[in-house]
Order: C-alpha cells, then sequence, then structure tokens
C-alpha cells in the first residue's frame, strides 16, 4: 500500500515533491524542486511556464525518461520508480516523430506493436480510427507525403491508440500555423470529451491552456516549482465562443498575472 | 533543382562519349599508330566479335569472385559493424583498429594470399571482401548509430524493449547508410578481383589481361576493361535499383519530415 501524504487515491497521477537536477559542464544544476500536485481520474490539466522552468523535464520524469532526484511517482495510486513507468503513460512531444520509414498506419499502430499486440491485428485496430481522426484514404501514406497538421493527428491517434489512461502531451500544437492550431485544439478538445484521460498538457499558450483544462497550474522560472494554480470555471462541451467570454478573460488576467509577477521578480533581481 | 527527363539527362554525355570516340578513331587512323599500342575503338569492337567466347568465359569467372566476396563482405561488414554497435568495449578495442587498417593498400595484401591459399578462386574472394568490407562495416556503425534521439526516448516512453527499439528505430534508419556503404563496396570489390587476378591466376579478366598484354593484342585488353567497366557499373545499379525498391520512403523524405 502506498503511503502517500494525504493522497487521494482516485488519482491517476500524484506527485509528492519531485526534484530533479542535471548537470551542465560539470555543475549541477537544480531543474526542479518541491514539485506536488495530482492528477484526478479523467481530469485535464495545463502546465505553463517561462521557457527553462523545467516543463518538459517533468514530463520525461513522469514518463520514466528522467530520472527524479528526490520525491516520489504514484501512478493509479501506487509509487512507480522511475524503470517501472516505461510504457505507463502515453507521451507525446512537440516533434510529431513520425518513423519516416513506416506508413501513416504503421506509424499510428507503433504503440499496440510495442506492447506485443500482432502487427496485423495493430494495423486493423489502428485503421478502425482514421475516419475519426481525418486520416481515411491516408493509410498507405508515407510521413513525408503528409502535411504537418496531418503528421500532428498521425502522432495523436498513436498517443490514443497507446491505450493508457494518462496522456503526457508536449506543447502538441507548438509546431503548427495559427489556423491548424486552432482547429486542432478544437478537434483534441471533442476528442478527449468523448473519451475522457486523464491528460498532462504542457503549453507556453495562455489562452490554449484555460481553453482546454480543468485547471491551470503555473511553474516559475528555474528551479521550477509551482506558484500557481487556476482552477478552470468554463463549462464544458467548450466551443471557440467561450474565448470571448467574461469568466475566460478573468482566468486569463489572473494567469496572466501569475507569469507576469514572475516576469517582474526576474526585472527586479537584475536580469 | 530542375527535373530534366531522362533524355535530358543521357544526352550530353552520350555525344560526348560518342564525339571522344570518334576523334580517337580519326586520330589513331590519321597518324597510323600501331594497333598494338593503341587500336582504334573499331579494333576494340573487333576484338568482341572475335574474342566474345574467351570474354564470356572469363567475365564470368571475374563476376563470381565479386560476387561471392561482395557477399562474404556484406555479411562480415554487417555483421561486424553490429557487434561493434552492441558493445562498448568492442567499440573501443575494434573500430580504432578497422580505421587505421585502411591506411594499409589491400591490395598489397594479395602476394600475401597467394602465398597462403594458392592459385584458386579463395584468395580472390578474400581480398575482393576485404576491400568491400570497410566500408560496409564503417556505414554499419555509423547508420546504427544515426537513429534520431527523440525517436528513441518515444520508443522508450512506449516501453520497447532494446530489441524493438534496434528492430524499430535503429535498422530502418541505418539501412540507407548500410546501401550507400554497399554501392561503393560492389565497386571496390571489381577492382579487388582484378587485382587478385593480375598476381597470379589462371582465368579471369585480369589473368585474361595480362595474358593478352604479354602477346601485344592490345584491343582484347581494351575489350577486358570496357567489360570491367560495364560490370562496375552495372552492379552499382543493381543496388541502387534494390535500394530504390525496399527503401520507398526515401522518396518523399522533405525538410519538414522528420
Amino acid at each position: 500500500m502506498s503511503f502517500s501524504l494525504q493522497a487521494n487515491d482516485h488519482a491517476q497521477l500524484a506527485l509528492r515533491d519531485v526534484e530533479a537536477s542535471y548537470v551542465e559542464r560539470g555543475e549541477t544544476l537544480l531543474a526542479l524542486t518541491s514539485i506536488s500536485f495530482e492528477i484526478a481520474d479523467g481530469e485535464f490539466v495545463a502546465l505553463i511556464g517561462p521557457s527553462g522552468s523545467g516543463k518538459s523535464t517533468l514530463l520525461d520524469i513522469i514518463s520514466g525518461l528522467f530520472p527524479e532526484t528526490g520525491g516520489t511517482v504514484h501512478i493509479a495510486g501506487h509509487p512507480f520508480s522511475l524503470e517501472a513507468r516505461l510504457g505507463q503513460s502515453a507521451y507525446m512531444r512537440q516533434r510529431d516523430l513520425l518513423l519516416p520509414w513506416r506508413s501513416a498506419l504503421g506509424n499510428a499502430a507503433l504503440a499496440l506493436e510495442v506492447h506485443g499486440i500482432p502487427k496485423r491485428e495493430a494495423l486493423a485496430h489502428a485503421a478502425e480510427r482514421f475516419p475519426a481522426f481525418g486520416l481515411t484514404g491516408f493509410e498507405d501514406a508515407y510521413p513525408g507525403q503528409l502535411s504537418g497538421g496531418m503528421r500532428q493527428r498521425v502522432a495523436f491517434l498513436r498517443t490514443m491508440l497507446a491505450d493508457r489512461p494518462l496522456l503526457l502531451l508536449d506543447e502538441p500544437f507548438g509546431a503548427l500555423d495559427a489556423l491548424n492550431r486552432v482547429a486542432l485544439q478544437a478537434w483534441l478538445l471533442d476528442l478527449w470529451e468523448a473519451e475522457r484521460r486523464s491528460v498532462l498538457l504542457v503549453t507556453h499558450d495562455i489562452d490554449e491552456a484555460i481553453f482546454l483544462a480543468d485547471r491551470v497550474i503555473v511553474l516559475s522560472s528555474r528551479p521550477g516549482t509551482i506558484v500557481y494554480e487556476e482552477p478552470i470555471s468554463l463549462a464544458r462541451p467548450r466551443h471557440r465562443s467561450v474565448l470571448a467570454s467574461d469568466a475566460f478573460f478573468a482566468h486569463r488576467s489572473r494567469l496572466a498575472g501569475a507569469l507576469g509577477l514572475l516576469d517582474e521578480a526576474i526585472a527586479g533581481a537584475g536580469r | 533543382m530542375s527535373r530534366d527527363t531522362p533524355i535530358q539527362r543521357w544526352i550530353w554525355p552520350t555525344l560526348l562519349l560518342t564525339g571522344l570516340f570518334l576523334g580517337w578513331e580519326v586520330a589513331v587512323r590519321i597518324n597510323d599508330t600501331p594497333k598494338w599500342m593503341l587500336p582504334p575503338p573499331s579494333a576494340i569492337l573487333e576484338s568482341f566479335r572475335t574474342d566474345w567466347r574467351l570474354l564470356i568465359k572469363h567475365t564470368r569467372v571475374t563476376l563470381v569472385e565479386v560476387l561471392l566476396g561482395f557477399g562474404l563482405a556484406l555479411v562480415a561488414g554487417i555483421t561486424v559493424g553490429i557487434a561493434i554497435d552492441s558493445s562498448t568495449i568492442l567499440r573501443r578495442a575494434i573500430y580504432p583498429l578497422i580505421i587505421a587498417s585502411q591506411t594499409i593498400p589491400m591490395v598489397a595484401l594479395a602476394p600475401l594470399m597467394l602465398i597462403w591459399f594458392g592459385y584458386g578462386l579463395l584468395p580472390k574472394i578474400l581480398i575482393t571482401a576485404l576491400i568491400g568490407f570497410f566500408p560496409i562495416a564503417v556505414n554499419t556503425v555509423d547508420g546504427l548509430r544515426s537513429g534520431d534521439r527523440e525517436m528513441l526516448a518515444l520508443l522508450r516512453s512506449m516501453g520497447a524493449s532494446g530489441g524493438q527499439r534496434f528492430r524499430m528505430v535503429r535498422v530502418p534508419a541505418a539501412l540507407p547508410l548500410i546501401f550507400s556503404g554497399a554501392r561503393i563496396a560492389i565497386t571496390f570489390c571489381v577492382i579487388g578481383a582484378v587485382f587478385a587476378e593480375l598476381v597470379g591466376a589462371s582465368q579471369g579478366l585480369g589473368y585474361l589481361m595480362e595474358r593478352s598484354a604479354a602477346q601485344f593484342q592490345t584491343s582484347r585488353v581494351f575489350a577486358c576493361i570496357v567489360i570491367l567497366a560495364l560490370m562496375g557499373i552495372g552492379l552499382f545499379s543493381l543496388i541502387a535499383l534494390i535500394e530504390r525498391l525496399a527503401l520507398p520512403w526515401r522518396r518523399y523524405l522533405t525538410e519538414s519530415g522528420e
């Protein structure tokens, strides 16, 4: 049994005093410190903060790719060691990371194959989801033949098909142009509302965070630590129209304040 | 980059080559150069007509040596490449030695092979394989290391084993480099086989060239050279064709693609 302090056993993910550092040119730099938060089952949490606040490092830690130097990571109520966390979450990075030698279908089915499902079965399973992802007819196309938006959707499909209750999304819209971005955000929201998973989304875009998330966590600059949390009260299902609502602006000004105060603190420190 | 049609691409080299041969033919006839010194292209063609049985017989021998030597180089090169990649100790121990071994002219080992293995097929295959081994082994090592780090991290985050990452990312990433190593290797192998035959053989194009030169049958020497050139070009093109068929995705790589 886990011995987490005041931990909610229904939390999909719970971090307790997580700390991380890395060595650069012989110097040990503290990247993250005292990171504690939870993500409930089916909850969508966004993480924002200045660049260099360790947002991506935090996702690497949760996914099992980067070792924490302190604290514990609980998944579904149980503490997981670094190695044991590999394969527990579905991780999507900013670059789509499609394998250029696999067709769109083969890329979508990648996680299924990794999990030991026979190739033919994995491909058939992935093909079923192509229409819902607006990819019909592109099953056999190589990534080099697809547009940026389509590549990103294939990457999303690959992430969803990993069939993990926890999604880690690291600026998944970062490489897209504004139009594609808006369209894919709305699309992701529909997708998530249809099949609720726990999501931890890293972004530098305040509007994106508010539009998508149930809760927004603000990290400070290095060493990254949680300085503010904003529950988002906007009703679901959400549509683009909420972007013009008073509630949205209220959230936005509080979050901008949290980030802006940080900027002043940095300026005050003589940077 | 402009896309030329095949005709546009081939017409100028073909015209140039034809012009060169015509000039050669005319110059030799005007100067009345003796045939044993420099035969005109027409005499070389004539040699193909009269000596075709002989040429085919020896071409077959050389081709077998090249193919067996190349096959051995391919198997050994890829095996050693994978071994070097999979073990830090092997990498530290073998890799510098392989690089350093390239300062030894491999063809200089031909006389030794003759002493150790005699005049048969084996020493020819070994020399050919030795020459073809290096580009394949080195490109295999480089190729296996060229796998995208983030793609490998993604696979790890999915819980992929080392074997799965090797099979799904590192091998496919290495294949283009292995193919380009093989293309270089096969042209080297033709040189290796002929040199091994020149040093000591009783058949093969290298042997035929040496015998013909000793008899001042210069047009036949040229015929052998033409065949060797065609063999090199043909084998190179064959590997390029296999590569195109085996790696169809290579055609769709763009700068924005990963």
